[in-house]
This record gives structure tokens, sequence and C-alpha cells, in this order.
């Protein structure tokens, strides 16, 4: 097991890494690509039963016969009982236009077709709707996390500010605000305020307060000694914070920093869920829902989590980047 | 006006009094410690209150907290429903489910270090993704009822639960280990003895990230299909007939079951890692 270092129990989630420590890069290769396969063999067999009802109708209009020959009858059977009865049918399953879930190779097809055969403007691009996407969640994780390190900054230096803001800013991290991401894009666009700002208000508000904690504990984390050490220098407040508390709380800035940054994209898809959008990933979803299309759905889903995953693992390479350069261990 | 002039009066007026509890010489006491956030809150909601009225801001954009206040409580039996369907039945059937789910699988996973070595890396991947997609497409799987729903959540909290009960299942070290090896203590009475209470911390941590999605992912599922009750169904709804108070005071009972939800699994850690040293 390689050993990982500042894991759960230090406060925050256990971090996402491309990378352990050294060597073990290689070491655990092998163990994910088997939990991978195993995954997708699930899916591969799990996508038979599920298809098998639609497939079984589809073949008898089709002129195939099938074995309960009434379709009502064929509702008495499960998805498994149905395929023991129709095995030849089996194939179909994983081409099934409308499937009620895709086979991965129908999904890898259509975000093979809606990422590089599609011009980039076009409406159909997957590249397009994750732009549409990743734009207010960039620009709102900027405003976010600006805003927090600002206001984690006052809480550091002021008392007030300490015992008033922080205890609502831990409590507001157990309310479940997402799930009012639509409405707030509703109440925005009902006063003509429209386009990247709501979505980006969604997710620099997602993204705030993580850091607004994580930044707190981050510049609260030099020691006393290290602080009484300024003090003998005669350093002033202002060049203990830029010599001493800033550096010091990088390492926890960086982990707010990937909390945040998919705590945004999760909002801004959210946000274009229920809300009537025409664009992005999350618009994307609710289409192929609507209109019969799984496929649509399915390639938006598993596009927006490439883009998570993309996002976080350039954080991570940042922070390591960083942290190495500044002659701290990668955390 | 005199609405917004008494505004910015009683918001100076809090803030000096906080200054003065924050600096004074009891501000260590438990008492002055919850009443200072507490005037904070008090001061922004009356604030708030005050600038509705002051700006005669329209409610379809911001209702006044006293309206908010007024539906609170003279819409109980339907707000009651709700919070029975969303949280009862969605958010906590699919909490139970996940984590159930979450343990198994990381127990068993926990056997081989093959698949921890594999488990670990791929679930805290699934955990930075945005599950909470998957809504649509379980809804119309499993029909609009709580089942999808609390699907949705199971989905949601599973894996951040799984990779922090992998993480903490390997949190012992080998003395601990070889103290139960000289007693003769098998592969269970170590894993109920030794290895499941130290991972104790851990796990709280992904059941307490958990309680927040577990909300987020019952409100957020009800946006695409449910019954006529519920408080995702009643705050899309409610924004259809622009009633925005009602809105608000879905989002007030969101707000205090999720506190409640985290508050109570926090009293739970207490309980249950009280040997640890972050609790004593």
């Amino acid at each position: 097991m390689c050993p990982r270092k500042g894991a759960a129990s230090s406060g925050g989630r256990i971090e996402f890494n491309w990378h352990n420590e050294d060597g073990c890069i290689v070491k655990s290769v092998l163990p994910v690509l088997t939990v991978v396969l195993a995954i997708l063999g699930i899916w591969l067999l799990a996508v038979i039963p599920m298809n098998m009802h639609l497939v079984a109708d589809q073949a008898q209009r089709d002129g195939v016969i099938v074995v309960p020959d009434e379709p009502a009858a064929r509702q008495a059977f499960s998805g498994v009982g149905l395929t023991w009865h129709n095995p030849d049918l089996v194939p179909l399953t994983y081409n099934f236009v409308r499937p009620r879930l895709p086979s991965p190779q129908q999904v890898a097809g259509e975000m093979y077709e809606t990422i590089f055969t599609k011009s980039i403007t076009s409406k159909r691009s997957l590249v397009y709707h994750g732009w549409v996407t990743l734009a207010p969640t960039l620009l709102g994780f900027l405003i976010g996390t600006g805003l927090g390190v600002l206001l984690a900054v006052g809480i550091v230096y002021s008392r007030v500010m300490d015992r008033s803001v922080m205890p609502w800013a831990i409590v507001s991290q157990t309310i479940p605000i997402l799930a009012l991401a639509p409405m707030v894009i509703v109440v925005l666009g009902s006063v003509g305020i429209q386009g990247l700002f709501p979505k980006s208000l969604i997710a620099a508000y997602l993204s705030f307060f993580p850091v607004v904690v994580g930044m707190v504990k981050g510049l609260r984390s030099p020691s006393q000694m290290q602080l009484d050490l300024l003090r003998t220098y005669h350093a002033s407040n202002t060049q203990g914070f830029w010599a001493l508390r800033l550096p010091a709380s990088l390492p926890y800035l960086f982990t707010s920093l990937k909390v945040g940054i998919s705590a945004s994209l999760v909002g801004t898809i959210v946000a274009e869920l229920p809300t009537g959008a025409r664009a992005g990933f999350g618009a994307r979803m609710l289409v192929g829902d609507q209109y019969g299309q799984p496929l649509v759905s399915w390639a938006a889903l598993f596009a927006a989590a490439l883009t998570a995953a993309a996002l976080v693992g350039l954080f991570n390479a940042i922070e390591r980047i960083t942290l190495r350069r500044m002659g701290m261990a990668a955390v | 006006m005199i609405c917004v002039i008494l505004g910015v009066m009683i918001w100076a007026a809090g803030w000096v009094l906080n200054v003065q509890l924050a600096n004074g010489l009891s501000s260590e006491q438990t008492s002055v410690k919850i009443a200072i956030p507490a005037i904070f809150g008090l001061t922004i909601v009356i604030v708030w209150e005050l600038m509705v009225r002051g700006f005669e801001v329209n409610p379809v954009i911001l209702p006044a907290p006293s309206s908010v206040l007024e539906r609170l409580f003279g819409e109980g039996p339907i707000l009651w429903a709700d919070f029975q369907q969303t949280v009862l039945k969605g958010a906590l059937i699919g909490y139970v489910v996940g984590t159930v789910a979450a343990f198994v699988v990381a127990i068993v996973a926990d056997r081989s270090d093959f698949m921890t070595r594999g488990i670990l890396p791929v679930g805290s991947f699934m955990a930075a993704l945005p599950i909470v997609g998957t809504a649509p497409i379980l809804v119309k799987w499993l029909g609009s009822d709580w089942e999808s729903k609390a699907a949705v959540v199971a989905l949601m909290v599973f894996f951040p639960i799984l990779v922090n009960a992998v993480a903490g299942l390997k949190d012992t070290n080998s003395m601990q280990r070889d103290l139960m090896r000289t007693y003769a203590a098998g592969y269970w009475a170590t894993l109920f003895k030794l290895r499941l209470p130290s991972a104790m911390p851990f796990i709280f941590n992904g059941l307490k990230i958990g309680t927040t999605l577990a909300l987020i992912g019952a409100i957020v599922a009800e946006f695409f299909g449910s019954p006529t009750v519920g408080m995702g169904f009643r705050i899309s709804t409610s924004f259809g007939q622009l009633a925005l108070d009602m809105v608000w005071a879905e989002i007030v009972i969101a707000a205090l079951a999720g506190s409640a939800f985290y508050g109570a699994m926090t009293w739970l850690e207490k309980k249950v890692t009280f040997w640890h040293p972050s609790q004593r």
C-alpha cells in the first residue's frame, strides 16, 4: 500500500490523486485497470437485460419470432428471464437505437462523433456545449476563490469577523444550496440578467465556502514558534502575512481549490439541468432525456466527468509543481 | 426611506455590539461564542426585512423574511408532507442504502491489497464527478416516486463513504495488528475489535460529506419528475406560481434538515470515536 499522506482525517476529503508517492504510479496501474475493467464488465452484462424488453418488442415488429409472442406476456418476465428464452436477440441489445442502458461502445461512438467530427461551433458539438458550461464555471470559480481568500484574510486578522462570520461559513456547508441553483437562474432571468453571469454566481457561491474554510485553516497553520520568530525580527503584520502565513497556507489552498472547482462544475451543470437552458452539459443531459435520445444524455454525462477529471488533474499538476518549487514536500 | 436608514443603523449597532463582545473580557465564554454569530445572523435578517420594505423590492424577486415565516407556520401540513417525501423517504433511505453498499464493498475489497489499490483511486475519482447528472436517467428507469430519488442519493453518497472506509480500514499499524495476533484473534475479531473502530474517524468523515449530498440528490432528482409532493417538486412549482415565499420556506426547511442531519452525524461521531485525539 502506498503511503497516503494527508488523508481523510485532517478534516478534508480524501484527495483525488493521479499520482501517489514515488513509484506508486506503476504499482497502482494494474489494480486501477482491473477495477475499471470490472466496472465495464458489469456494465456490458447489464446492457442485455436492461434493453431486452425493448429489443424484443422491436424484433417482433421486424418479424422475428420472439418466445412469449404477446407483449403483455413478456412484461411478466424479468430482463434476465427474457434473455434466457431469446438468446439470439442478445447481439441486438448492444446496438439498439434508443436503449434504456446504452452499451459502452455506443457511448464512446457518440462521444467521438460529437467531439471530433462536428465543427466546434455546431450546436451538436460537445466541445461547444462543454465550453458553454466551462466558461461560467471558470469565471465563477475565479470570483468565488478571490472573494473566499479575501474573507479568509479578514477572518484571520479580525476577531469580530472570525467570531461572527466563521460559524455561518461552516454551517452553510451543510445546507443543500446546490439544489436551488436552477431557481437562482430563473429569478435572475426574470429580472433580465441572463447568459454567463447567473451560472457564474452559483459556481462562485459553491467554490467560495470551501476556499474560506480551507484558507482560514491554512493561514492559521504557522506554529506559535514561527510567529514568535517573526516577532523577534520585528516583522509587521503585513510582512508576516506575505512571508509566513500566505506561503504556509498554500497546501490548504490547493486542497480547497480542488474541492471548489469540482463543486463549481457540478453547480453549473445542475443550474443548466431543469431551467430550459439550450446549451451546456446539463442541457444536453436533459434534452437527451426528454427527446428519447439516451445516447446524447450519456455522452454529455461522460464528457462532464472527463471535464471534471481534467480540471482536478490540472490543479493537481499545478499543486505539485508549485509546492516542489517552494521546497515543500508534495502533500 | 426610513426603513433603509433604520436598516443601516441596526446593522451598525449589531456590528458595534459584536466588536464589543468579541474584544470584551468575557469573549471566551460559550454563551458569548454563540451570541456573536446569532446577533450577526439576526441583524442580517432584520436588515433584509427592512431593505425589502424600504426599497419596495418585488416579492417575486426577494420576499421579506416575515412573509417567509408566515408561510413556514401557515403551510405546516404541506411542508411536513414534503419533508417526509424528500428527506425521510428519498434522502434517508438512499443514504442508508448507499452507506451499507459502501461498507460491504469496502470490507470485501479490504481482503486484498490489490483491490484496495484499485478502488481507492477509482473511488476518489468518481467522488469528484457530477454524479447528480444521472438523476434524469434514474428517474426514467425507476419511475418518479421516491425509489428513484433514493437511487440517486445512494449513488452520490456511495463513493465518498467507500473511499473513506477503504482508507480507514488501512489505518492500523503493524504493532496493533501484531497485538491482535498475539491474542489469537482471527480475521473477523480483528475487523470488529480493531480495524473497524480505528476506521471510524475516516468513515464519519465520509458520512458527514454524504449528509449534504443526500439532500442535494433527493431535491434535484425531484426536478425531473415526482409525485405531487416533495421539496424539489414544491420548489419548482412554487416558482411557476411566483410564490417565492413558499420557495424560501422550503429552503429554510432544507437548511434546517441539512444542518440537523450533519449535526446528528457529528453527535454520533463523538459517541463512537470518543477515544480519538480530535474528540478529546
